[in-house]
């Protein structure tokens, strides 16, 4: 028999039981669109997170005073053994090795801020000139501050567009006086609101020199240090620098936790790729319930055209035809109901971008074609013994019947 | 052509073994005209069945063209069927969703003949049995007469040895049971061997050789000596 005829003869019995045909491809659609959409929900949040946090900056190192207690008890910080203390000039001396490009010292803290009667507090952020580039942050108006020695506190200051509008109201803020705590700055830059940026509101923000910040906190050690390494190469190098740079100037103490952005990047990465195999094993689990209706459906056909079976083998089919007829019945159903199912999903996960453009959800390539993959076989697979069952009966027995 | 010896056929029914063929041996020459009667229950269709190759026996020989065909393999007896046999079954076995010519494809289809000989194979087969104008409609659009004609068609459309027929007129009314007898003489005439299970003794009578079964046995075995054309 010619694999043309034998395709031919199993769509025509697909299209001349129509009903039994719909609900199957139903059945195997649901199935492979719900992989399709579950894996691209899935996918969707890795991208939003992952990118949120890429939009940090990038390549970057954050140093936190302080070594992350590996063994028990509490941490130093909290026993109130306060390490050394991270110090601008700790900072400074990070940007001798030859793998970072910038370094962001980083007080921080809380003060009441004030122009003439009005005051609100408002965060304090003391850093230098990099952190601008190394936050890939931009100014609305003037600039951001000035170059220079950071241990000297210029009465400069930076500030957001809340703050900006509490206190001047509609009045214009540049080259004006503020006050924080005891202290007077000029304004000289007023910050780009960034749509997202994790952890901060640029708009709430008051930033000033790191000397001017630690003066103000009367507090000599820094809250932070965030450092931009020459290229994503660079990363593990600039680590070890930084380590060995801190341990030579705190009597071999290295008492700093080193936290690289790629390795909490690698982190998010990892959950919500557990989690999205998950929901598509979980989604799988719905084609093999497709797979055993297929079993099912092709059961009951054959009872239903025992007398067929049994004239073909009159007419001089063998066994092997009939398996062929049955198989590729049950194949084309699950493909056709595959695609269907692949196109419907591909529809859901668009309509999810429709409705939450900031969720990038798309089906990731291995999703779909493991699901177009899983629905096909799972549909061979389970109709095999259907199709044996058929090639089996007795034509005798078959033909009695009319 | 047909040489049976000595066939046995056993089934098992429940804890009893019913003999449906009791040792029947029986030779059947290219060209007969056969007339299978006997009382329902008597093993002629069983009969017909061995014969077919749809049934094995359970002991005997069987000769077919010079052939023993009672150890070929399943794929080897589909193919005998396919070349040699023609079937004509009581209720016609169209298949319900295949159109007239579609039906009468199907033999063509199984031996893998090439689509574009078959279209002129299958229109002339169909005229043959005048039904030219019928070949797209579906087996529920035709009458029982007509239905049985296209199940002719396709029974014969491979050219095959044997024509066996199973009450061909069982489920007909009188004029087409005529018709439709008259055409299965016709293709007798043309040198087709024609074995009928009946129980229709109008027909029996119209055979050559007439074959009694009962109880698995041939009782009788008698050839008419006068011949009407």
């Amino acid at each position: 028999m010619r694999v043309e005829d034998i395709t031919r003869y199993a769509v025509g019995a697909l299209r001349g039981y129509r009903t039994r045909t719909l609900l199957m491809l139903l059945a195997m659609a649901i199935g492979v669109a719900a992989v399709v959409v579950l894996t691209s929900l899935g996918e969707g949040a890795r991208r939003y997170v992952t990118d949120r946090f890429a939009s940090l900056g990038s390549h970057l190192l954050i140093v936190i005073p302080g070594r992350a207690e590996t063994r028990g008890g509490a941490p130093a910080t909290l026993m109130g053994e306060t390490p050394r203390d991270l110090t601008i000039a700790d900072a400074m001396a990070l940007l001798r090795s030859p793998h970072i490009r910038r370094i962001a010292p980083i007080s921080l803290g809380g003060a009441p801020v004030s122009h003439g009667s009005r005051e609100r507090d408002s965060a304090i952020i003391g850093t230098n000139a990099d952190f601008l580039d190394i936050r890939h942050w931009s100014m609305a108006k003037g600039q951001f501050l000035p170059r220079g020695d950071d241990e000297r506190a210029a009465p400069v200051c930076v500030i957001g567009a809340t703050v900006r509008k509490e206190l001047f109201g509609v009045q214009p803020a540049l080259g004006e006086w503020l006050r924080i705590g005891q202290h007077r700055f000029r304004v000289i830059g007023i910050l780009e609101s960034e749509g997202h940026s994790i952890g901060v509101d640029t708009e709430e923000l008051v930033m000033i020199p790191v000397a001017a910040a630690q003066t103000i906190f009367n507090n000599p050690s820094l809250f932070r240090i965030i450092i931009e390494a020459k290229s994503r190469e660079a990363i593990a190098n600039a680590k070890q620098d930084i380590l060995n740079t801190i341990s030579a100037r705190h009597q071999g103490e290295k008492d700093v936790t080193v936290i690289t952005q790629d390795a909490v990047l690698a982190t998010f990465d990892r959950i919500f790729k557990a989690l999205t195999m998950t929901v598509a094993g979980i989604a799988a689990i719905s084609l093999a319930v497709a797979g055993i209706l297929i079993m099912n459906v092709m059961l009951v056909a054959v009872t239903q055209r025992t007398s067929e079976i049994g004239l073909l083998k009159a007419l001089g089919a063998p066994g092997r035809n009939i398996l062929a007829l049955f198989l590729s019945e049950a194949i084309l159903l699950s493909s056709a109901g595959a695609l269907a199912g692949m196109a419907l999903g591909q529809l859901g996960s668009w309509l999810v971008r429709h409705f939450y453009p900031e969720v990038p959800a798309y089906a990731p390539g291995w999703a779909v074609l493991a699901a177009l993959g899983i629905a096909i076989i799972t549909g061979g697979v389970f109709s095999i013994l259907p199709a044996r069952r058929a090639a089996r009966l007795d034509p005798v027995q078959a033909l009695s019947r009319r | 052509m047909i040489i049976l010896d000595g066939i046995h056929r056993a089934f098992q029914v429940g804890d009893q073994t019913v003999h449906a063929l009791n040792g029947v041996s029986l030779r059947i020459d290219a060209g007969e005209y056969v007339a299978v009667m006997g009382p329902s229950g008597s093993g002629k269709s069983t009969l017909l069945n061995v014969m077919g190759l749809l049934d094995r026996p359970t002991a005997g020989t069987y000769h077919l063209d010079g052939h023993d065909v009672t150890t070929l393999s399943d794929e080897q007896l589909a193919a005998t069927r396919r070349d040699k046999i023609g079937f004509v079954f009581q209720f016609f076995h169209l298949v319900p969703r295949l159109s007239a010519a579609e039906n009468v494809e199907l033999p063509l289809m199984l031996a893998g003949v090439d689509p574009t000989q078959r279209k002129d194979r299958v229109a002339k087969a169909l005229a043959g049995m005048g039904l030219a104008d019928r070949a797209d409609h579906r087996p529920d659009q035709l009458s029982g007469g007509q239905r049985q004609r296209v199940a002719i068609a396709r029974a014969t459309i491979l050219e095959p040895a044997v024509i066996l027929a199973d009450e061909p007129t069982g489920n007909l009314d009188q004029q087409s049971g005529r018709d439709v007898i008259a055409i299965i003489e016709e293709l007798n005439a043309r040198g087709i061997a024609l074995v009928v299970v009946t129980h229709d003794s109008m027909i029996a009578g119209r055979a050559r050789r007439r074959i009694q079964i009962v109880d698995g046995n041939v009782e009788s075995d008698t050839v008419r000596e006068t011949r009407e054309s």
